[in-house]
């Protein structure tokens, strides 16, 4: 027994020890590619003028702010079309789901259908095309296709009423303008382009969720609802729906997760996301391990207080679903 | 529904079992005669085949030009390998794709599998790379198109899988707190950051850590990003199955006189892996969808020579519509027929076991 722990402890100082050497040695070269090439290193340029333009932002911004405010920015648009868009997959997603396991063989046929075309297509494809279809099929800004009475999307994005306006006005209403739409708030076809693909690519994975969190309540629970004489949809609401929120909540955290992260492919269709600012910072100052770092902390961050929150959630609903 | 005088009641069954399930039907009905003539008309009936600007043009969108996949296609599946030369890609492609469908369909023996892999391996690289036996070397920055995303998603997934096993064992078994806790540091930040931030470590990060002199090719730089990430996953869906073998099988192997590798290999493995199957079948499918996004540090697979091919082409510019829905085809077959794969293969080893 010593003698195995002898043999343990050896190995794990030979690991240890080949770790930093491994690490020293690392460290030594790059030091020295970077004073070969002389790149600079550090976090200073964080607190520089950032130099550059961003396309749309949350935040408000203009190239003489600092690189740190441009990522700021960049962590605002991020957020921008990740939680609405967790909140669209996460309805349309649970309505297929729901309907995947309808007794009505065409609804739950298409719910299917929808499922398999989208999760069987790369997401950075479906941007690209719903980017395409955004800002090139659609009409031009003079001539907007008005989809519902002043909502009208064109070749510049979505124009849609919103609140304020005009001074006593409760909307400002967009309207077609001679050039183009005017009012409103507008949403860019980059940002429309990433909401919808990041959701409805989404729908498709939470739908599997929801349809085999449901499935995984044993049979015998909606037969014993029935004998109770709850009705079907009693029985889904009271009995089936609560236990299979149980096994549902921990996939469709991850879900929302890969969502978020998924985000950062906005850097192939041009919206300012995180990573597509850091990679611009990364461009003009090759500051490359520093944006790096700084994009994994981010989101590492981001994952960490997902966990958090799921563990919660799943406290409380463990907690709900015992009491009621 | 065997017999033709079982339809009404049938369609009355799946169809119009009560009043909700009827309006259901009804709508649905309603909305595809509203929206599938035109999208037929829109694919088919007006939609041009020739590889015709003119036509296409004239259409305006009214109708499919799927004469830019005519004009384009060999640009598209081969990217900017030399035109004379695309019969190599070609073989290339063919090769791999026949040792993939041997192998998951598992139509000859293991043995031979083996030695088929060792030899299609080699023969892939010599078909793109030539240099030898009279065929004109082609540097990698000109591999694109399929082969590219075919040979990105095979070694990933052939390399991950193997340090996705280590790592998990490691972290499961091996009994030093170091080693388990450095493959739980690793597993965990890669899977909470993006592929992407992966990707821009190995194209940008990866030559500055590198001694000078020693320079790798971007593309193995990129492959090995890709193997890091998605052997984190496999690992942690490896670990579940780990964790769902009795305790009892390690007990048995040891009472049998099976050394601890042994038992790790002939007992504890085999049940592990079959435990999870599925996720790795979905394991492979993401690899596969996920070599797309190499083409954001410029390796131009199948998503990036579409664009190479359009992007610079006025004539045909407009049409990407069309372009990525075949190469959209092209990612679904290969998805769906991975998890057909994987479900039949999860089928016949629960078979085996019983």
């Amino acid at each position: 027994m010593t003698g195995q722990r002898l043999r343990r402890f050896a190995l794990q100082a030979v690991l240890a020890a080949g770790l930093a050497l491994l690490l020293w040695q690392l460290v030594a070269i790059t030091a020295a590619n970077m004073h070969e090439r002389g790149i600079h290193s550090g976090f200073g340029f964080l607190r520089e003028p950032a130099g550059f333009a961003i396309g749309e932002s949350l935040l408000p911004f203009d190239s003489a702010d600092s690189t740190w405010w441009a990522l700021m920015a960049g962590l605002a648009n991020t957020l921008r079309v990740a939680l609405p868009a967790i909140f669209v997959s996460t309805v349309l997603g649970t309505l297929l789901g729901l309907g995947r396991l309808s007794p009505n063989l065409l609804l739950s046929g298409l719910c299917k259908a929808y499922v398999e075309a989208l999760r069987n297509v790369p997401l950075l494809l479906q941007l690209l095309a719903w980017y395409f279809v955004v800002s090139d099929l659609l009409p031009v800004a003079n001539a907007a296709l008005e989809v519902a009475p002043h909502l009208f999307l064109s070749k510049s994005g979505l124009s849609l009423p919103w609140f304020g306006g005009q001074a006593g006005a409760w909307f400002d209403l967009p309207l077609q303008g001679e050039m183009a739409v005017t009012g409103g708030a507008a949403l860019t076809p980059e940002y429309l382009a990433l909401l919808l693909g990041l959701s409805l690519y989404s729908a498709a994975y939470v739908a599997e969720t929801v349809r085999a969190g449901i499935q995984s309540v044993p049979r015998g629970q909606s037969e014993a609802a029935l004998a109770l004489g709850l009705s079907r949809v009693q029985g889904f609401r009271l009995v089936l729906w609560p236990q299979a929120l149980r096994s549902i909540i921990p996939p469709l955290t991850n879900q929302h997760l890969s969502l978020t992260k998924n985000a950062s492919l906005a850097v192939a269709i041009g919206y300012p996301d995180l990573v597509s600012i850091a990679n611009t910072t990364l461009n003009q100052t090759g500051r490359a391990a520093e944006c790096i770092t700084l994009i994994m902390a981010v989101y590492l961050i981001i994952s960490l207080l997902a966990a958090w929150a799921s563990a919660w959630l799943e406290r409380r609903t463990g907690r709900w679903t015992r009491h009621s | 529904m065997s017999k033709l005088s079982e339809l009404p009641q049938w369609l009355r069954r799946n169809f119009f079992a009560d009043l909700w399930s009827g309006l259901t039907t009804l709508l649905l009905v309603a909305g595809l005669c509203y929206c599938l003539p035109g999208l037929i008309e829109w694919l088919l009936l007006k939609a041009v085949f020739k590889p015709d600007a003119e036509a296409c043009a004239a259409m305006d969108h009214a109708g499919a030009c799927w004469g830019v996949v005519a004009e384009k296609y060999r640009f598209i599946l081969f990217g900017r390998y030399p035109h004379a030369e695309q019969w190599r890609p070609l073989a290339a492609t063919l090769l791999l794709l026949l040792v993939i469908f041997a192998s998951g369909l598992r139509l000859i023996k293991r043995g031979v599998l083996l030695a088929a892999w060792a030899l299609v391996l080699p023969a892939f690289f010599l078909l793109m790379g030539g240099g030898l036996l009279g065929l004109a070397p082609v540097d990698s920055d000109q591999w694109g198109g399929l082969p590219l995303t075919l040979l990105l998603s095979t070694m990933a997934m052939l390399l991950a899988f193997p340090l996705a096993v280590l790592v998990a064992l490691a972290r499961q078994q091996s009994g030093l707190p170091l080693l388990s806790g450095l493959c739980a540091l690793y597993v965990e930040l890669v899977r909470g950051v993006p592929l992407i931030s992966v990707l821009f470590l190995a194209s940008f990060l990866l030559p500055m850590i590198l001694p000078q002199g020693l320079s790798i090719d971007v593309l193995l730089r990129v492959l090995a990003g890709i193997v890091l990430f998605a052997a984190a996953y496999l690992s942690e869906t490896l670990r579940g199955g780990l964790q769902a073998v009795p305790a009892g099988q390690h007990d048995a192997a040891a009472a049998l006189g099976l050394s601890r590798w042994q038992a790790m290999r002939w007992i504890v493995l085999p049940q592990a892996i079959r435990a999870v199957i599925p996720s790795i079948a979905n394991s492979a499918i993401s690899i596969f969808k996920d070599t797309s996004l190499v083409t954001v540090v410029s390796l131009y697979e199948l998503t990036g020579s579409l664009s190479l091919a359009l992007s610079g082409d006025a004539q045909w510019r407009s049409y990407y519509l069309e372009g990525y829905l075949f190469i959209a085809l092209i990612y679904w077959l290969g998805c769906y027929s991975m998890s057909r794969v994987g479900s039949s293969l999860e089928r016949r080893l629960a078979m085996d076991f019983r």
